[in-house]
């Protein structure tokens, strides 16, 4: 009972360290809000107004119907229109267009006598990724626009009696996330980036800020044991991340309107063990850091590697296999595949046990090394 | 300044960059930070950043085991992008989606043969996990073109079958086959350089600040500006060294182009790297606090570099406000130059205005850190 209130007392100590200088205190509460509202907005894969050069040498009925789809579906915005090709390059050189749609002089005449007709499109290599969701959104707009032609031809040949040729189109349909908006996706693993950051850094310095202002002696000699002091500087790091990531799930819910189909208790479960997991982790850097800078910069060290691998915003399935095997260490990755679970797949507590698991044993297993290291570096 | 006090303010100089030189190269975690930073995140990226899907999972629920159900399947079993896997029931597939095993279903229907002769277009359908809405996208992507081919080989073996009214011809410049690597490692080198010139250079300062020995800087007669400069020069140096090691790495280990000039890198990295080491600068002169100043820098530095620039989320399809904000993030111009640099090579129209903006914000910044830094030095 007194080693719990002991331990109670330090962590109102640690607490009020953090709470009690304003600058701290802001940097607990604002950036977390800060980053979660500006990189759910900033953080997407959706593509909207692909700026693009309208290159028409075929200027007929059908090319300018075709043209005008892209223009009318909100993804593509035109910024030229050329009688030719020439200069059309210097404008994608220049960053001022991203794609050249060009309709040869022979679209129409093709179409007419039915043969296959093209559109050909052009994209601006340097950034990979909207060129490739560009040219999907292109090929969708042009599918579409095609299969409305066959269907008429189709038509012809049935209202001329002869049989219509063979078709095949693929119905899709999406779980979890029927518009594809890629925010959610972004906004619903964000709170557990977010919450990484801020229990890593509050405990990753939590022993050398006192190694360094040499408090850390006063500490020693006072009657308690050294699992105690980890404990009281453990909960409330473990507190803070918990709050900013049950705050800003919420947000996620409220304000950017991802849905919660999944329940409370399994939220609630995947963020505590989690903080668990980080929390060993920080402490662990922060008994082998001698300074800040270097408990900063450990932290630094872990704090990338587990957002970057973590699935966050690249799939792990992209990656090689060894460093996918890797990934299976990264607490990051449970928990961001756990919200997401609970979010979007509507998980239970019973569901999300697979990312619970591995969490525990990782937290279990990182607590009691930071406490060993601990109690082996201050003897 | 007369002629006979310059050798003594060279000195004074000389003696300050002796200082910090010896003070960088005596703690281990600031060449740690400038130089294995680097190559931990080149190496990060370059495997386990990727945004381009292979071997996708997909369960195949062939409903009648047609003859041209098995064609299709084969034709999946040979794309590279999939790795189907057949599937007797419906049941069967929707748990393989649950446990994650498949991330897509294709179900072709009990009558797949009659429908291809059919008046309507023969459904195939796709079930997609929407959570990933950028994987899903892609693997729908993919699925239109493996279907959409292998009704063109039919069609041109004579079978039932036919091929579009009208398709796209897509063409990609500067990056053919649209790899996210070679966008990913441009971008890469703004991260590199922003850890050095901001996140350490803030610390450096702030801990000057936090233990005191600022103090004992400001008894000596250094002024502010060579204060600054001596400052400025050895995490000028580090910063540099670590982009050149990140472009070493990505050229030699994950074959990105690089097609700009030494002379145009060099000059948009210095640009930067002094924008980025300004920043640090104002950030841990006026913070005063390691703690707090890692916390703004990474809020201010890292985190933007990451994503208002560009590098990996397209800042042309963010809202307008977190559009204007990025005008204000240096990384942003910075990752233009550098993508155009590697993919496209030397286009000045795009990498005079970068550069501009460039020169503009190290000067402001840096001015406004020799400001904060005066006023205290002098005060």
């Amino acid at each position: 009972m007194l080693w719990l209130r002991q331990v109670l007392a330090i962590a109102v100590k640690e607490l009020l360290m953090i709470l009690k200088d304003p600058k701290s205190r802001f940097v607990v509460i604002g950036p977390p809000l800060i980053q979660f509202v500006v990189f759910g907005y900033a953080a997407t894969f959706d593509v909207t107004d692909v700026s693009c050069v309208v290159v028409d040498e075929d200027r007929s009925a059908e090319s300018r119907d075709l043209l005008a789809r892209f223009t009318g579906s909100g993804h593509f915005t035109e910024v030229a229109r050329l009688d030719s090709l020439q200069g059309a390059a210097a404008l994608v050189d220049a960053g001022r267009a991203r794609m050249v749609l060009h309709v040869a002089s022979d679209f129409a005449a093709r179409l007419r006598a039915g043969r296959p007709a093209e559109l050909q499109i052009t994209a601006d290599g340097r950034n990979s990724n909207v060129s490739g969701i560009a040219l999907g959104y292109a090929s969708t707009i042009v599918g579409q626009w095609s299969r409305e032609i066959e269907a008429a031809r189709a038509g012809a040949r049935m209202a001329s009696g002869l049989r219509p040729a063979p078709r095949v189109e693929i119905v899709q349909r999406a779980w979890f996330n029927p518009s594809l908006d890629s925010r959610w996706f972004v906004v619903s693993g964000l709170p557990a980036q977010i919450a990484l950051v801020v229990v890593m850094l509050l405990t990753s310095l939590s022993v050398a800020r006192e190694r360094e202002h040499g408090t850390f002696d006063q500490m020693l000699v006072a009657p308690v044991d050294s699992a105690q002091i980890l404990l009281g500087k453990a909960l409330p790091s473990f507190a803070l991340g918990l709050l900013d990531g049950l705050l800003l799930t919420g947000l996620a819910v409220v304000w950017f309107g991802v849905p919660m189909t999944g329940t409370l208790a399994a939220l609630v479960a995947v963020l505590a063990v989690y903080a668990c997991a980080i929390l060993g982790v920080g402490l662990f850097v922060s008994s082998l850091a001698t300074t800040m800078q270097q408990g900063l910069l450990g932290s630094f060290m872990v704090i990338m590697p587990s957002v970057l691998l973590s699935g966050f915003t690249t799939p792990i399935e992209n990656m090689p296999l060894w460093l996918q095997r890797a990934t299976i260490v990264n607490p990051a990755r449970y928990a961001v595949a756990g919200c997401r679970a609970v979010l979007l797949e509507g998980a239970d507590l019973v569901a999300v046990l697979r990312y619970l698991g591995p969490m525990a044993g990782m937290a279990a297993l990182t607590l009691a090394l930071a406490g060993w290291l601990f109690r082996h570096r201050t003897e | 300044m007369s002629a006979p006090r310059l050798p003594a303010g060279a000195g004074r100089l000389l003696g300050f960059l002796r200082k910090e030189a010896l003070q960088v190269r005596r703690d281990p975690s600031s060449i740690a930070l400038a130089l294995v930073m680097p190559v931990v995140l080149i190496l990060l990226f370059g495997y386990g950043v990727s945004l381009d899907a292979e071997n996708i999972p997909v369960a195949v629920l062939l409903e009648d085991g047609s003859a041209a159900g098995r064609d299709l399947f084969g034709r999946l079993e040979g794309s590279r992008y999939f790795a189907p896997v057949q599937v007797t029931s419906a049941d069967e597939a929707e748990r393989l989606m649950a446990a994650h095993t498949v991330e897509a279903i294709v179900r072709v229907g009990s009558d797949f043969d009659g429908e291809l002769g059919g008046v309507e277009p023969a459904p195939v359908q796709l079930v997609l996990r929407g959570v990933d809405s950028n994987r899903a996208r892609l693997i729908s992507g993919y699925m239109e073109g493996v279907v959409g081919l292998w009704s063109a080989g039919r069609a041109a073996r004579g079978e039932t079958a036919s091929l579009p009214a009208a398709s796209v011809a897509p063409r990609t410049w500067f990056n053919p086959s649209l790899r996210s690597t070679n966008f990913l490692v441009p971008g890469l080198v703004a991260l590199v350089m922003t850890l050095t010139g901001t996140l350490l250079t803030a610390l450096v300062v702030a801990r000057e600040w936090e233990r005191g020995t600022m103090e004992a800087i400001l008894v000596t007669p250094l002024r502010p500006t060579e204060f600054l400069v001596a400052k400025i020069a050895p995490y000028y140096l580090l910063g540099m060294g670590g982009m050149v090691l990140a472009v070493a790495l990505g050229v030699l280990l994950f074959d990105v182009p690089l097609r700009g000039s030494f002379f145009a890198l060099f000059l948009m990295s210095s640009l930067f790297l002094l924008a980025s080491l300004g920043l640090g600068l104002a950030i841990s002169s006026t913070v005063r606090v390691q703690f707090v100043a890692a916390q703004v820098s990474l809020l201010s530095g890292f985190l933007p570099a990451f994503f208002l620039s560009g590098l990996l989320f397209d800042l042309g399809s963010t809202p307008l406000p977190v559009r204007l904000v990025s005008y204000i993030v240096p990384a942003r111009y910075f990752v233009s130059a550098s993508q155009t640099l590697f993919m496209a090579g030397d286009l000045w129209p795009v990498l005079w205005p970068d550069a501009l903006a460039l020169a503009l914000m190290a000067t402001l910044l840096i001015g406004l850190a020799r400001r904060r830094t005066g006023a205290r030095l002098e005060g």
